[in-house]
C-alpha cells in the first residue's frame, strides 16, 4: 500500500447505444439485465410506489437515451449492504431504466417509498444520471411533496435557495390502487434541477 | 514538487461535442459532500455473473465464432492511492469488429455478426483485477459534424463502493489515428488523454490466440472504503 497518489480515470460520455448491456431486458435484446426498474421484493413492507418523469434538455425535449440509477435506503431508512444477486432475496434499493422503451421517452420505477435516515435528512432516493451529451455522471437526489414538515428540516434540501428546492420535490399523485411520484429532471432553463457536486 | 495535475475529467459542456450544448447543467452544482460522504453504493454478489459475462466472443454465440481480432482486455479497479477494489461490477459495451453496435437506433450500415452482442460484465477479485475476452471494435461514423469518426473504444460502466466511485468511460487502443479528430476524447484534458488508452502487452498476450491490453481504472480514494466484507 502506497500512499503516493495517482491519477483518476477520467469520464466519458454513456453515449447513445448502452441498453443492450446495461438495460438489456427493458430493451428487448437477447442478454440479461443484472437490475431494472423494480428495486423492491414482493414481500417488502412500506408504502409502494411509482416514480415517474422524463429528462428534458435546454429545447424542452424530451431525452430518449438517458439512464437512470436510483439508490434509496428501505422503509426504516436501513440501506442495503448485502450484495444485490439474481435470486430476490429482499429490498435491493437500487433501480435503473434507461429512457429510450416508452413512447413519450418516460421512465417508471416501482419502489417502497424510503424512510428518513436521520432527523437532519428526509426521506428521498439518490439519483445517477447519464445520457449521450453528458460527459460526466450527474447526481440529484427525489424528495416526496407530501413530507413538508421533513423536507423543511433537511440539511441538503436548505443548502438550496428557496426558487430551486421545489426542483428536487417529486409531486405526490394519488389514484385508485396506485400512488405515483412524478419528478421530471430539466437539464437546463427555468427550472434547471439542481445537480450535486459530490466530492466537494 | 507536487506537479501533477489531478483534474482529469472533461468539463460538462464542450461544446465541440454538439449534444453537451442542450444537455450539461448552466448552474454551479451544489457541494454536498458533507452530506453524503458515508453514502454507499450498492455491491454486487457472484451470483449476478454468469459464466460466459466476461467472454464476448462466447456470450452470444449462435453458429460460430464472431469474426474478429480476439483481444484480451485486463487491469485493475484502485483508488487514487493505488488500494484494490475488490467486488467492483463492471460493464462494458462496443461495437463489433466492423463497427456496427447491435443497438436497434444505430443507422450505420456495416453489417452485424449474428455471433457477436457486444456486452458483457463482471465483478473485480480480491486484488481488484479483471479480465475481458472480446473481439477487437472497429471505429464508426456519426453525426457530430462531417465526416466525424469515433477512434476504437469499448465503453465501461463502473461502479464502486461509494458514491463518488460510479464512472462510466471510454477505454481507446495505444496510436490511434482518430484521437485527434474526436471530440468526446478530446474533451479530456491534454495531461489526461494518456489514462483513456490502454497499454499493448506482450507479456500477457496469449500465443497463438489473443493480443492484450492493460487498461486500469482508478477511482476516487477521497473516502476511506467501509465495506471491507466479501
Ligand atoms: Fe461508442
Amino acid at each position: 500500500m502506497t500512499e503516493k497518489r495517482i491519477r483518476r480515470t477520467p469520464s466519458q460520455t454513456i453515449g447513445p447505444f448502452f441498453a443492450y448491456s446495461l438495460a438489456a431486458e427493458q430493451y428487448g435484446y437477447a442478454y440479461n439485465s443484472i437490475v431494472n426498474g423494480t428495486l423492491l421484493d414482493p414481500a417488502e413492507e412500506g408504502e409502494l410506489i411509482y416514480v415517474t418523469g422524463n429528462v428534458f434538455d435546454g429545447k424542452g425535449n424530451s431525452i430518449p437515451d438517458a439512464l437512470i440509477e436510483l439508490w434509496q435506503a428501505d422503509a426504516n431508512a436501513t440501506y442495503r449492504t448485502l450484495p444485490v444477486s439474481k435470486k430476490n432475496d429482499g429490498f435491493t434499493g437500487f433501480g435503473r431504466l434507461g429512457t429510450g422503451t416508452h413512447a413519450t421517452h418516460k421512465f417508471s420505477f416501482v419502489t417502497i417509498k424510503p424512510g428518513g435516515t436521520t432527523e437532519l435528512q428526509a426521506p428521498h432516493i439518490n439519483v445517477i444520471l447519464f445520457m449521450r451529451g453528458s460527459l460526466l455522471p450527474l447526481y440529484t437526489r427525489i424528495y416526496f411533496s407530501d413530507e413538508k414538515e421533513a423536507n423543511s428540516k433537511d440539511e441538503l434540501l436548505n443548502a438550496i435557495g428557496p426558487a430551486r428546492r421545489k426542483t428536487l420535490i417529486a409531486q405526490r399523485i394519488e389514484k385508485p390502487g396506485l400512488i405515483e411520484y412524478i419528478f421530471d429532471v430539466y437539464m437546463q432553463g427555468e427550472n434547471e434541477t439542481v445537480f450535486f457536486e459530490v466530492e466537494k | 514538487m507536487d506537479t501533477v495535475n489531478f483534474n482529469v475529467h472533461p468539463p460538462h459542456l464542450y461544446p465541440e461535442y454538439k449534444s453537451s450544448v442542450l444537455r450539461s447543467p448552466t448552474k454551479p452544482l451544489l457541494p454536498v459532500a458533507k452530506y453524503l460522504k458515508d453514502l454507499s453504493l450498492p455491491a454486487f454478489g457472484e451470483s449476478v455473473i454468469s459464466k460466459f459475462d466476461n467472454d464476448l466472443t462466447k456470450n452470444a454465440r449462435r453458429n460460430g465464432e464472431p469474426i474478429g481480432e480476439r483481444i484480451k482486455v485486463s487491469g485493475t479497479v484502485t483508488d487514487e492511492y493505488n488500494r484494490p477494489l475488490k467486488n467492483v461490477l463492471i460493464e462494458i459495451w462496443q461495437a463489433n469488429s466492423a463497427g456496427r453496435y447491435i443497438h436497434k437506433d444505430e443507422i450505420h450500415d456495416a453489417p452485424l455478426d449474428p455471433n457477436f452482442l457486444g456486452g458483457g460484465r463482471m465483478l473485480t477479485d480480491s486484488d481488484g483485477r479483471y479480465t475481458f475476452y472480446t473481439i477487437k471494435p472497429g471505429a464508426y461514423p456519426w453525426g457530430n459534424h462531417y465526416n466525424a469518426w469515433r477512434p476504437n473504444h469499448i465503453h465501461f460502466s463502473v461502479i464502486g463502493h461509494q458514491i463518488g466511485q460510479r464512472l462510466i468511460t471510454q477505454m481507446y487502443f495505444p496510436g490511434d489515428p482518430l484521437f485527434e479528430y474526436d471530440p468526446i476524447f478530446q474533451s479530456v484534458p491534454k495531461h489526461a488523454r494518456e489514462l483513456l488508452i490502454s497499454k499493448f502487452r506482450i507479456d500477457w498476450t496469449e500465443a497463438e490466440f489473443a493480443l492484450a491490453y492493460e487498461f486500469n481504472i482508478v477511482l476516487n480514494g477521497k473516502y476511506q472504503t467501509l465495506f471491507e466484507n466479501v
